[in-house]
């Protein structure tokens, strides 16, 4: 109970100091939102009947919004907590390290509501991103957000140990997120690049994220374009729930206070 | 002394080694209920290594801690029990949080089961200024007095404070001892370290000295390295010269002087060695 009471006060703190960071807005919540300004505005071609790059494009940012929200953000700025004492502060005090992971879930939570909501409505508004209407489209993404951002939080964490030091983190965990983008179909189709790249991909969560972005966005008949000619949900999701559990037994077995 | 006998912190035989490397070697010591007890000694003679296992950081070696009569390596519910009777002011901070002074006290006050006013500690450490400022604006004293207000807020029974005054100026360091000794007079025992002899000296009811991993006297300040005993100098002005001499009976040699001049000594002092004096020359003897 007063775990999770000072979880959540840990997370209002979190959000407040967040936003108040003028690099990390623009980085965090407003890159993604460029970058779709920018690609939307290149390709204008069609990849299939009635559905065009841009739209394709949407599905991809949205499942790489869980990624920068979650993993990216967690894996660049625990490092600097870690580095600049934050976390040795932290342990002094009556307060549990799961009060602590609450806070980085709430403002993970928080992030990622604002960041599909901008990357919706700007989809929506400017690259004829077809708004879902059936109730089953609805609960794919309801269920995709929850596990993909639990995903991307737990191991956002366990990485968090990979990078030597707060300063350096950006420059490992960055080209890291802009990699599996470009292999996990998010910058390009998918089924048309190369096949060791596709398999790559299909270890990691971020190309079962957007593929089932894509269910939810494109129309069902592009199902039959994707690699295994249908949106293989079903798969998906245990893929997902796999990286959950290894990301949090990582995470808890892993986690450090200071950088000694 | 305003000591009780109830220890507050119990050390026996206390090692901690980093690899081969032996850097605290076999320390005891006890600090009672109440009092305010100084860590002296050099850099890299242990001191941080010493406060950090009592502070549950770090794992020893060897050898026993209880502090107020828990393992501070105790973890889970009941070691952030012993938390909440615990403050802790680090070494150094440097995390630059965009949270004002205020919200900052006031969100680390809602760990505490019973925590001390926040406008009050605010007041206390001095920075009512600077209460709607961002701590990364703060200029270092002020940032040090901000660690030492998180680790009053927690109404603590028991303070750790890892050279706290580093980077004050005068005035602030006179203000920050005042609360020192007004925490002392509400009852907290205080275990401080320090590089300043003009601190242990102004607020410690004892102070020990460390180094090279081990404590080599414990002493209150007007006694520590037999300061009491050791020889005063005396010096005066005589045939157009200083003169100097070293005496234990400064009293007997200032009588005789006083007849030769048949009555006032011109320019006459008498100096008795300082802490800075004392301490420089114990840790010079065990180098």
């Amino acid at each position: 109970m007063k775990t999770l009471k000072l979880g959540l006060l840990r997370g209002r703190m979190e959000v407040k100091v967040f936003m108040r960071g003028r690099e990390s807005v623009v980085f965090t919540l407003l890159f993604p939102v460029i970058l779709l300004f920018i690609f939307g505005s290149v390709f204008q071609n069609t990849i299939a009947p009635g559905v065009t790059f841009s739209q394709y494009f949407v599905a991809g940012m949205i499942a790489s919004g869980l990624v920068n929200t979650g993993f990216q953000q967690l894996a660049i700025t625990i490092p600097m907590e870690r580095e600049f004492g934050t976390l040795k502060r932290l342990r002094g005090r009556p307060i549990s390290v799961s009060a602590y992971f609450i806070g980085k879930a709430y403002l993970v939570t928080i992030l990622m509501i604002l960041q599909t909501a901008l990357l919706l409505g700007f989809g929506a508004a400017f690259f004829g991103l077809d708004i879902p209407t059936t109730s089953g489209k609805w609960i794919t993404f309801t269920w995709l957000i929850l596990l993909g951002s639990a995903c991307s939080t737990v191991l956002g964490i366990a990485f968090s140990v990979v990078p030597k030091s707060g300063r350096g983190a950006s420059a490992i965990v960055s080209p890291i997120v802009i990699i599996l983008q470009f292999f996990s179909g998010v910058f390009f189709v998918f089924s048309e690049l190369p096949i060791w790249m596709q398999q790559f991909a299909a270890l990691f969560p971020l190309k079962w994220l957007t593929q089932g972005m894509r269910s939810v966005f494109l129309p069902e008949s592009f199902a039959t374009q994707e690699v295994a000619g249908n949106w293989e949900l079903g798969r998906t999701a245990i893929i997902l729930t796999l990286w959950l559990i290894i990301g949090l037994i990582l995470s808890i077995k892993t986690f450090k206070w200071s950088e000694e | 002394m305003s000591t009780n006998t109830k220890p507050a912190i119990e050390i026996s035989g206390l090692i901690k080694r980093y690899g081969q490397k032996v850097a605290v070697d076999g320390i005891d010591l006890t600090v009672y209920q109440g009092e305010i007890f100084a860590l002296l000694g050099p850099n890299g003679a242990g001191k941080t290594t010493t406060v950090e296992i009592l502070e549950g950081f770090r794992n020893l070696s060897g050898g026993k801690v209880r502090v107020l009569d828990f393992d501070p390596a105790t973890t889970g519910e009941a070691g952030r029990k012993w938390r909440n009777k615990i403050g802790i002011v680090l070494q150094s901070t440097t995390d630059a949080a965009d949270l004002s002074v205020q919200e900052t006290v006031e969100h680390f006050s809602h760990y505490y089961e019973n925590p001390r006013n926040v406008d009050e500690v605010i007041d206390e450490v001095g920075l009512r200024e600077k209460a709607k400022e961002l701590a990364r604006n703060l200029s270092g004293g002020q940032r040090r007095r901000l660690d030492v207000a998180l680790g009053i807020i927690g109404s603590p029974e028991l303070l750790f404070l890892d050279e706290p005054t580093t980077g004050f100026d005068p005035e602030a360091r006179r203000a920050f001892w005042d609360l020192l000794n007004k925490l002392r007079g509400e009852g907290t025992t205080i275990f401080l370290t320090t590089h300043y002899l003009d601190e242990a000296e102004a607020l410690a009811d004892r102070v020990g000295v460390i180094t090279a991993g081990k404590i080599i006297e414990i002493a209150t300040p007007a006694t520590l390295g037999d300061r009491g005993n050791a020889p005063a100098r005396i010096t005066w002005l005589e045939n157009g010269q200083m003169q100097e001499l070293e005496t234990s009976e400064p009293t007997a040699e200032l009588k005789k002087l006083s007849t030769r001049f048949n009555g006032e000594i011109p320019q006459l002092q008498v100096i008795r060695p300082n802490l800075e004096d004392i301490y420089l020359r114990m840790i010079g003897e065990n180098r």
